[in-house]
């Protein structure tokens, strides 16, 4: 079942007004890969993540997020795929196991069961020390990762994140990055991120897709994309030179 | 349905947790217990060696004392209770980025729209409640007069139509929470909306009458039919004005005295005379005749805030920033 796609998008397109945020898009998302949705800000990136949660309606187009149609039928598709939303936000006066709590009921999760699975992920991201305070203390890096452990709350198949690392610094960075590596590899979740940061990306993605002005401008595996836009020879590519390529191109 | 009681239990652990609610139930108990012990000591005083007049009892909410009686300060007050509770409840979410969180979980949407509005009116519900106990508990020691099946059934009255109009405000803070990005913003509108048709709607409304339908200062006297005319109007207009609906059905509901027809103009001494000395309470039945139209006015103007509010929300682009 390894090559099954988990998301399948067929001339996506997204307006706003006479504005195209997104344009045709076409994409298929295969089970257990971690996928770096790239692209400059504004690119329309968080858009097609609206569009594929069904938090947002496509103008035109058809999408198909593990097996269901988010557009139609958005409540399956939220109950195994979780979303991580830019700067995610909590109740600041809640500790962050009333905050999972919370999400766990909304996910119709009993509470006998969430209890162990809050435990649990708290564990995942290394926060179980720090459940007993308020979340309005949390530093940046300790909330991003609190919204993880949120997420994998519902056990989803599927997981969108969407700039998980942005305003991190460093160390925070690292943590994040394992960790999203070790959801993958090890829960054998997919993962779409998306993300401006491509040094990143390189590092834990299978595959990239380059997003510009809403068009998908390329999409394959860092070294096919690198063996296309910079010649066979080289072997020291980065990533960042393959998406100025694309950038300047567009 | 489960989204709906998930969400109205935080909600309502919220409201139970928060300052503001604090804050409404301290104002409420301090006015209970001013009121009551006020008019029922005044009654008291009043009723001294008399026999008791018929609905002694619902004196107590009816009677204005020294200050205000408590169906004034609910009409008054009340929409700012319900304002208070629905102000920021769709963009505190908003501001702390929690929205689309919420929103990306198995709920349907209109869930949180409904859980947040009926956790308000629960609130209200039980704030009215409990002072209407408070009252009524006090004034029994004060007064020592139990209130009879009709008293209660017409309180319980008085209760629903209190909680329709304060949910009326809470749907317009609630609305203008959706509406608005900011909390101070949508707390300055509902606070305008509030001004506007509680107390502008009511000078203007006899602006308007004088215009549409003057009553002639020359002559003898005064012409009955402008009169009415006149008086046609301004009730009309000032009809509009929740606030007005409210006291309306309100008062006639809870004091059986009360005489629909009050314009004295039209009224010679004689009549004035009679009316005072042949007082009968209007039964319950006919006073609901005349105040089921004000009931209704109250549900449809909160059901069609409502509506307004959750189409408004339904239609929203959910966008983090």
């Amino acid at each position: 079942m390894e090559n099954q796609a988990i998301i399948e998008a067929e001339g996506l397109t997204k307006k706003y007004g006479h504005q195209i945020v997104v344009n045709h898009l076409n994409l298929q998302i295969r089970e257990g890969e971690v996928f770096g949705f790239l692209g400059p800000n504004g690119a329309g990136k968080t858009t097609t993540l609206l569009m594929f949660l069904g938090l947002t309606e496509p103008t035109s187009g058809k999408v198909s997020v593990i097996g269901f149609d988010p557009t139609r039928d958005p409540f399956h598709v939220k109950e195994k795929v979780g979303y991580l939303p830019e700067n995610v936000g909590f109740y600041d006066d809640m500790d962050a196991r009333q905050n999972l709590q919370y999400i766990a009921r909304l996910n119709r999760i009993p509470d006998k069961i969430s209890g162990g699975r809050i435990d649990e992920s708290l564990k995942v991201v290394d926060l179980i020390e720090e459940v007993g305070k308020k979340v309005g203390t949390y530093s940046k890096g300790m909330r991003q990762r609190l919204g993880i452990a949120e997420v994998l709350i519902k056990e989803p198949k599927l997981i969108f994140l969407d700039e998980p690392t942005i305003g991190l610094d460093p160390d925070g960075t690292n943590r994040m990055l394992d960790l999203i590596h070790s959801l993958s590899r090890e829960k054998n979740i997919t993962i779409f991120l998306s993300s401006h940061l491509l040094d990143q990306v390189q590092r834990i993605c299978d595959r990239v897709g380059i997003m510009i002005k809403g068009n998908l401008v390329a999409m394959g595996p860092i070294e096919e994309l690198a063996k296309k836009k910079l010649g066979v020879d080289k072997e020291d590519y980065t990533l960042e030179e393959i998406y100025m390529k694309y950038f300047k191109e567009a | 349905m489960h989204g709906i009681f998930t969400i109205f239990r935080k909600e309502m652990e919220d409201h139970f947790s928060s300052i503001r609610f604090l804050l409404i139930s301290a104002l409420i108990v301090m006015v209970g217990v001013i009121i009551a012990s006020m008019v029922g000591m005044g009654i008291q005083e009043e009723s001294k060696g008399m026999a008791k007049p018929t609905f002694l009892f619902l004196w107590l909410f009816t009677s204005t004392g020294k200050l205000f009686s408590f169906v004034q300060f609910i009409g008054f007050f009340g929409p700012l209770i319900g304002i208070f509770l629905g102000f920021d409840s769709i963009n505190r979410e908003r501001v702390s980025r929690t929205l689309s969180k919420l929103l990306s979980q198995p709920i349907y949407r209109d869930s949180v729209i409904n859980a947040k509005f009926l956790a308000g009116v629960a609130i209200i519900a039980i704030v009215l409640v409990a002072i209407v106990l408070i009252i009524s508990g006090l004034g029994i020691r004060l007064i020592g007069v139990v209130p009879g099946s009709e008293e209660v059934f017409r309180l319980v009255i008085y209760l629903i139509a209190s909680i329709l109009y304060i949910a009326f405000w809470l749907g317009i803070s609630i609305l203008f929470s959706v509406i608005f990005r900011s909390t101070a913003t949508s707390a300055l509108a509902s606070l305008a909306v509030w001004i506007f048709f509680s107390f502008f709607l009511g000078l203007g409304a006899g602006f308007m009458a004088d215009a549409v339908a003057p009553i002639g200062q020359s002559g003898t006297g005064v012409d009955p039919s402008a009169v009415i005319k006149h008086e046609q109007v301004q009730r009309t207009i000032s009809l509009f004005s929740p606030m007005t609906l409210y006291n309306d059905a309100t008062t006639t509901i809870l004091d059986p005295l009360r005489k629909t027809t009050r314009s004295l103009i039209l009224m010679g001494p004689m009549e004035r005379l009679s009316l005072s000395r042949f007082q009968s309470p209007l039964p319950l039945l006919q006073s609901l005749f005349i105040v089921i139209p004000h009931l209704v006015s109250l549900v449809a103007i909160s059901f069609l805030c409502f509506g307004i509010c959750y189409l408004v929300f339904m239609r929203q682009e959910i966008r983090t920033v």
